[in-house]
């Protein structure tokens, strides 16, 4: 194997909602700022840009995790779902429809980043209390609605996948 | 913000990553799970000319019983202690306090070793490392020694790690048997780091006495703070009222709380006494 040398740029490959994709990236580029500007996928939002907000949560490989807190070359291989690869063609997410049904957006900055962390929630845990809805949004902020109809939201759909 | 440029360099094997780090000499940094440094970096309160990242270190990240020790290597993710049953059965206050650990998306990325490195005096791991006289495990390229976690700790975000070295595994005594454990933290949200957290484990017989006893405070002193003087106190006892008291009056007065805007030094040398109880309290299921 070759030997592993520092580099200031480096090429990346990584599927996207399904979609392959590879680019040269500077090694400091943000994994967000490489959705957002390399692959002009808006829907992942910065806001604090250190990791406090939860705006910029995606789901890499299966977890969520804030993409303004790694490094596009980080991704190199990985595979990422956004906003943009939750519906499914027309039809929404049932979160997304769920979101929609209880008012749980106001001006929708902070919105991609709740789905993205309850999608991860809900499939750790199918059916959570309140509270552990409540602890498992805990990492994202919203300045305009409140929590409650977010929660209400995400309650909806674990009771539909009861039923 | 946006990090200032660096270098940077994805090791494949521990040695390379150490061959690296001791190129990159005194401005190299090592990049765990991120969590803390890509925050430092973004905001430019800190920078680095170049990174070693860790994180293709698949030999880095594991959960392993050794007899009486926990063996958890240092690039092992907080959600996959949390949810370890191998942790939860061999020390299960590492599983409450690695649910306390940021949030959901910060665990799925973050590290124990990233967390004890960091060395915040108001992070979880710190603290149940010094709680439970954690060892850990340090590499450079020609040297491998282990230090202790009560004396790995030296200021706020301060450790007694070389530049040259990784944190490579850190290990826990398994609980004995009758050990029952308190764990207390104080924070305005789930998941933000404590204003102050007690972590402690007694060993109990059947009757209650306690045998065993290691009690360590966080958030309340620039290191997470072991404080043996509250053994003799528990020892001996079944928890009354009176010794509860004694433990947690010799607790706050082992502290040297500084204040900020999240609480005085005064308030948390008083949540100190407050959760020490609480901490003792739960432990003996009272």
């Amino acid at each position: 194997m070759a030997k592993t040398q520092f580099t200031e740029l480096q090429t990346i490959r990584v599927r996207v909602n399904g979609h392959e994709y590879e680019r040269e990236v500077p090694v400091r580029r943000l994994l967000a700022d490489f959705i957002r500007h390399d692959l002009g996928l808006t829907a992942t939002h910065l806001g604090c840009e250190h990791g406090v907000c939860g705006a910029c949560t995606i789901i890499m490989d299966g977890e969520s995790v804030r993409s303004c807190l790694l490094f596009a070359v980080q991704a190199d291989g990985a595979e990422l779902q956004t906003l943009e690869g939750l519906a499914d063609g027309d039809e929404m997410h049932p979160l997304q429809q769920a979101f929609w049904d209880n008012h749980a957006l106001q001006c929708g900055f902070c919105t991609s980043g709740f789905l993205m962390s309850a999608v991860d929630l809900l499939n750790k845990n199918p059916q959570p209390s309140e509270e552990e809805i409540r602890h498992g949004l805990s990492g994202n902020l919203c300045r305009c609605t409140g929590y409650a109809n977010i929660i209400k939201a995400v309650q909806a759909v674990a009771e539909q996948s009861q039923s | 913000m946006k990090p200032a440029p660096f270098k940077y360099a994805r090791p494949g094997s521990v040695d390379e990553a150490l061959a690296l780090l001791q190129a990159g000499g005194d401005e190299a940094k090592v990049l765990a799970g991120g969590q803390s440094l890509v925050p430092l970096l973004n905001l430019r309160m800190a920078s680095v000319e170049s990174i070693v990242d860790l994180n293709r270190l698949d030999d880095l990240a594991y959960i392993k019983r050794d007899n009486d020790t926990l063996c958890i290597g240092a690039m092992t993710r907080h959600r996959q202690i949390e949810v370890s049953d191998a942790v939860q059965a061999a020390q299960p206050l590492l599983c409450r306090a690695a649910a306390e650990v940021g949030h959901l998306a910060i665990r799925n990325r973050g590290t124990i070793g990233g967390s004890l490195v960091h060395a915040d005096p108001a992070a979880e791991w710190p603290l149940v490392a010094a709680a439970l006289d954690a060892q850990l495990v340090l590499r450079s390229q020609d040297n491998s020694r282990t230090v202790a976690a009560r004396e790995f700790f030296l200021a706020p975000l301060m450790t007694a790690i070389e530049p040259t070295e990784i944190l490579c595994e850190v290990r826990f005594p398994v609980a004995p048997a009758g050990a029952v454990w308190g764990f207390q933290e104080l924070c305005r949200r789930p998941g933000d780091f404590a204003i102050v957290a007690i972590a402690c484990l007694l060993t109990l017989d059947d009757s209650g006495t306690c045998s065993a006893a290691s009690l360590a405070v966080g958030g309340a002193h620039s290191t997470p703070l072991h404080i043996a003087d509250v053994e003799p106190i528990v020892v001996g006892s079944q928890g009354d009222a009176a010794v509860l008291t004694a433990a947690a009056e010799k607790a706050a007065a082992a502290v040297e709380p500084s204040g900020d805007v999240h609480g005085s030094a005064d308030y948390r040398r008083r949540m100190v006494k407050v959760l020490t109880q609480r901490a003792l309290q739960e432990a003996w299921g009272k």
